[in-house]
């Protein structure tokens, strides 16, 4: 068993507010391994994004990784290295896809620029060379006459198009590892499979390994091979994505499938996960979900669930996995009690 | 972004409050404008000479600083400490007044241009974008010196009638961003007339902008006058004014240094205090300019 | 692009239609009769004063007046001084050369400052170097314009005598001079005057920089740019400083107003015989034509390298000039 190319430990990652402490990510362990693409889920605001983020250390102040995280990459712990050795990990081995390509791409700078830029920093590529390079990246992510288009602007570019320059930029030094947060969110539907495609079909080629950030479990059946789901800052379930959608454990997990919209499902309404993600600054004692779980007891209020192995590479935050029989007796959880729903 | 909501907006919203309470900037401007306004209205009480009466024109003309006058003494063996205490009350008098009145209108022009829009907008738009291309001071000389000698009030009415222009620019924004706020259509399609909404909905979230631009103006009008003064066509002696003591020895500027260094350095408190006032006012609206220190690299 | 050079061009010419208009409405609307002030001599007879009002046109109804105004300052003929006995163009024609000279180093070098501790403090904001730099320029953006002038004249010119007290030019000993060392004696002469001006108005200039700079720094590709591996430092140098220059080019248009009133001052101050110093010398000796034509023409210019200014920002944005 080879070791995995990245592997993060314990991570928590907290802001200092002035409406207190939020621990966005509240001990997160997961690992990726070499050639695979690893799937994040989870709904806004349960911390995936400031994940991603933290393994790169682009978080800023306020916010703060705290001691007693780690992350190994290619055998060091990124979260030691100094400023400088970072920036050589950043873009290089480890680069990311933002989600928004329209502002994540500089308004002033031409895309050829942009992408050259990569080169000419970690490479030491002169201009002309950094600027081949970039023509080249741009031909690799599928955009038609790059010479002509490496010349224009971020706004002259469509949404698809820009994304695929921000992939682009992000392959130039073939990176070990690509962190994608939410790449096809912002784009349109036909789009977004097609840039999915591409990713996967690059990542093929080159071996490259992904760490996939999504909302859409759907986007997950399709391109990861192992899941994550995340919930309040925390994993809460961790299994292979046939096993996830055939046995999921959780039960937020199974809310999230449940409310998948499926092609020849039921035409009634969508099940939806009644009550809120709660605040950040306030995680509830004991388990984070019991308030919308439907199967919560007093247990779960007391005391809060480790992740506990439920099979061969399948964990769950829940203490079904002790009192299965738990599962047998659902009743409305405590936040549609109240009346308040939400999806 | 300022609070959009009637209720606890803008500049009286708590979070502005509490950064303003925090903020030690705003004790000490505001301990320093404090101190000044006192001396202001205390002038008699504080000066320990007329500051017209020319004490010994033949021995006492033209003094160093010294124990009797501890800001020496003008050409005319007037006392400048007395004169400059009272000063204070001139160029303070100007400054409140002018940005009071400049303010006020400018807000309302503002406010209701950018409210009812149109034509009457158009208009005022064109005007403020062509008056803000005559530097404020070459205007005041030209009108100024074609009219002659002018009063101290007409001063301060002309300096306010040039001093509009920036806040109603400002608070129109302001206007133009809250009109076609979800709240505000409702409102309007509710039938609540346009007054009500200007004043209850419009208002308040303007009047940040406008006290910060106020609070800078002060010290850009006291900045104004002394400048006019100095020309010789501010307020004119014997009335004495921060500008016009060091006017009066600018001929001679090496030798009766004192009566440049005081009021200059009058002058620098005060609309220093005005100016950090401003700041800590606008840093308070809108934090995201100020950034928590770090002392290494920024990130974690 | 062209539409909204079209459209700024027709706004310029707007401006300096009221301009002109503006001038000429103050000079008639105020008090007395320019005659009258300027001809105030006892010894001057009614009669001849009434000659001179026939001469300036002065008995013809208003709006005749206002025309041939508009017409005369197209041809470029601005009037005649009293106080210099000549025509006002000649006079302006000596004296801008001289403001040019002054104001555009003082501007070069100003922006130069500016822009260097704005980009200074942005680095790190709320730093110890951000703070204090804070407090200087605040210190100087709260001085009175003359006073500081006056202070640096006292200090380097008479109580260390360093440089001249004044002048363009040594008034003794400058024909005499060589070459090499008349440019000496410009460049001593032009060092007090250009530094305080540059000062004055680098503070303003610094403040809005650091403020355009804040404003960018927690955009979406300052992230990106520090995500492909670029320090902090290079990100704001080179991406976000190329962001925040568009609003600071349009800052020199709106610092120009700054720059023609400071120059009054130190022009004043330094005796330095440029525009802003006719002008201030003109109010003293009553000399309408000159001071009206004086305050038409740096309101033009104003105007003007506002215009420059918008089209300099048109250009440099990609967004704008690619529409």
């Amino acid at each position: 068993m080879t070791a995995p190319l990245l592997e993060i430990e314990n991570l928590r990652t907290w802001f200092y507010t002035d409406s207190g402490v939020a621990r966005s990510v509240d001990g997160v362990s997961l690992h990726v391994d070499h050639g695979e693409t690893l799937g994040v889920v989870g709904e806004s605001g349960c911390g995936k994004s400031v994940t991603a983020l933290s393994i790169l250390r682009l978080i800023r102040a306020p916010g703060r990784i705290e001691a007693g995280s780690a992350i190994r990459f290619e055998g060091k712990d990124l979260l030691t290295l100094a400023e400088r050795d970072i920036q050589h990990v950043r873009g290089n081995r480890i680069a990311m896809v933002f989600q928004e390509p329209m502002t994540a791409l500089n308004p002033v700078f031409t895309v050829g620029d942009q992408i050259a830029e990569v080169a000419r920093i970690h490479a030491g590529m002169s201009r002309r060379d950094a600027w081949e390079k970039a023509v080249e990246m741009l031909r690799l992510v599928g955009i038609p006459a790059p010479e002509q288009r490496a010349h224009e602007y971020p706004h002259q570019l469509s949404g698809g198009m820009r994304q695929r320059v921000v992939i682009a930029m992000a392959l130039v030094m073939n990176p070990a590892l690509v962190i994608a947060d939410e790449p096809t969110t912002a784009l349109d539907v036909t789009i977004q499979a097609q840039i999915l495609e591409l990713l996967a079909d690059l990542t093929k080629r080159f071996g490259t390994s992904i760490l996939l950030i999504t909302h859409d479990l759907g986007v997950v059946a399709e391109n990861c091979a192992r899941v994550i789901v995340m919930y309040a800052g925390q994993v809460v379930e961790e299994a292979t994505t046939a096993e996830l959608f055939s046995h999921p454990h959780h039960p937020y997990t199974e809310g999230l499938l449940g409310a998948m919209p499926r092609v020849g499902g039921n035409a009634e309404r969508l099940a939806t996960i009644p009550g809120t993600v709660p605040s950040p600054t306030a995680w509830p004692d004991g388990c984070r979900f019991r308030e919308r779980c439907m199967y919560a007891w007093e247990r779960c209020a007391k005391e809060h669930p480790p992740l506990y192995q439920i099979g061969a590479g399948h964990v769950s935050r829940c203490h079904l996995a002790v009192e299965p029989e738990r599962r047998s007796q659902p009743h409305l959880p405590v936040a549609a009690q109240q009346g308040v729903t939400a999806a | 972004m300022t609070s959009k909501s009637p209720a606890g907006a803008g500049i009286a919203a708590p979070t502005v409050r509490r950064r303003l309470r925090g903020d030690r900037r705003v004790w000490i401007a505001l301990g320093v404008l404090a101190a000044i306004v006192l001396t202001a209205v205390f002038a008699p009480l504080l000066a320990p000479y007329d500051p017209r009466a020319q004490l010994d024109i033949a021995h006492l003309q033209s003094q160093p600083p010294s124990l009797a006058h501890p800001l020496g003494t003008d050409t005319f063996s007037r006392d400048v400490l007395s004169r400059l205490i009272y000063g204070t009350r001139v160029s303070l008098a100007v400054a409140l007044v002018a940005v009071s009145i400049s303010i006020t209108f400018g807000t309302l022009l503002g406010a209701v241009a950018g409210y009812v829009g149109g034509a009457i907008d158009a208009v005022l738009m064109r005007f403020v974008d062509a008056a803000f291309s005559i530097p404020t001071l070459l205007l005041l000389i030209v009108v100024i010196a074609l009219w002659g000698d002018i009063s101290v009030v007409s001063l301060t009415l002309l300096i306010a009638g040039v001093g509009w222009f920036t806040v109603s620019r400002l608070v129109r924004a302001e206007t133009l961003a809250v009109r076609d706020a979800d709240y505000v259509v409702a409102a309007r399609a509710l039938g609540v007339p346009g007054w009500r909404i200007l004043g209850w909905h419009v208002l308040p979230n303007a009047i940040g902008p406008a006290i910060v631009s106020a609070t800078l103006a002060v010290g850009n009008v006291i900045l104004l006058e002394a400048g006019l003064s100095y020309l010789g066509i501010g307020v004119r002696p014997p009335t004495p004014s921060w500008g016009n003591i060091i006017e009066e020895g600018a001929t001679r500027v090496s030798d009766v240094w004192w009566l440049t260094l005081f009021p200059g350095l009058a002058i620098l408190v005060t609309v220093f205090a005005c100016n950090a006032l401003g700041d800590a006012l606008r840093d308070a609206l809108d934090p995201r300019q100020l950034l928590p220190a770090h002392d290494d690299a920024p990130f974690a | 692009m062209r539409r909204y050079l079209a459209a700024r061009l027709l706004q310029a010419i707007g401006v300096v239609a009221f301009v002109t208009t503006f001038a000429f409405v103050v000079v008639h609307l105020a008090p007395g009769d320019p005659i009258a002030s300027a001809l105030a001599r006892p010894n001057i007879t009614e009669a001849v004063r009434e000659q001179w009002r026939v001469a300036y046109g002065l008995d013809r109804p208003v709006s005749e007046q206002y025309v041939r105004w508009v017409v005369n300052a197209a041809r470029g003929n601005l009037g005649y001084s009293f106080s210099h006995r000549r025509p006002v163009r000649d006079v302006f024609a000596d004296a801008m050369p001289n403001t040019l000279l002054l104001s555009g180093l003082g501007l070069v070098l100003s922006f130069a400052i500016g822009i260097m501790v704005g980009l200074l403090q942005a680095e790190r904001p709320g730093g110890r170097r951000d703070r204090w730099l804070g407090r200087i320029l605040l210190v100087l953006y709260s001085v009175p314009d003359f006073w500081l002038a006056l202070v640096v004249l006292i200090l380097f010119a008479y109580r260390l005598p360093l440089f001249p007290p004044g002048g363009m030019t040594d008034s003794v000993m400058y024909e005499y001079l060589s070459p090499g060392a008349k440019f000496l004696d410009r460049i001593k002469h032009l060092v007090l005057p250009v530094l305080t001006l540059a000062v004055l108005t680098a503070a303003g200039i610094a403040r809005f920089q650091r403020g355009a700079l804040l404003a960018v720094l927690p955009s979406d590709w300052m992230r990106t740019a520090l995500a492909k591996g670029l320090s902090w430092q290079a990100a704001v140098r080179h991406h976000a400083f190329r962001n925040a220059l568009l609003p600071t080019i349009t800052l020199f248009g709106l610092s120009i107003p700054a720059f023609a009133t400071g120059a009054i001052f130190v022009e004043k101050v330094f005796s330095w015989p440029g525009m802003g110093l006719i002008v201030v010398n003109g109010i003293a000796a009553r000399d309408y034509p000159l001071v009206t034509a004086g305050v038409m023409v740096m309101s033009v210019l104003v105007a003007g390298c506002a215009l420059v200014a918008d089209i300099a920002v048109a250009a440099a944005d990609p967004r704008i000039r690619l529409g």
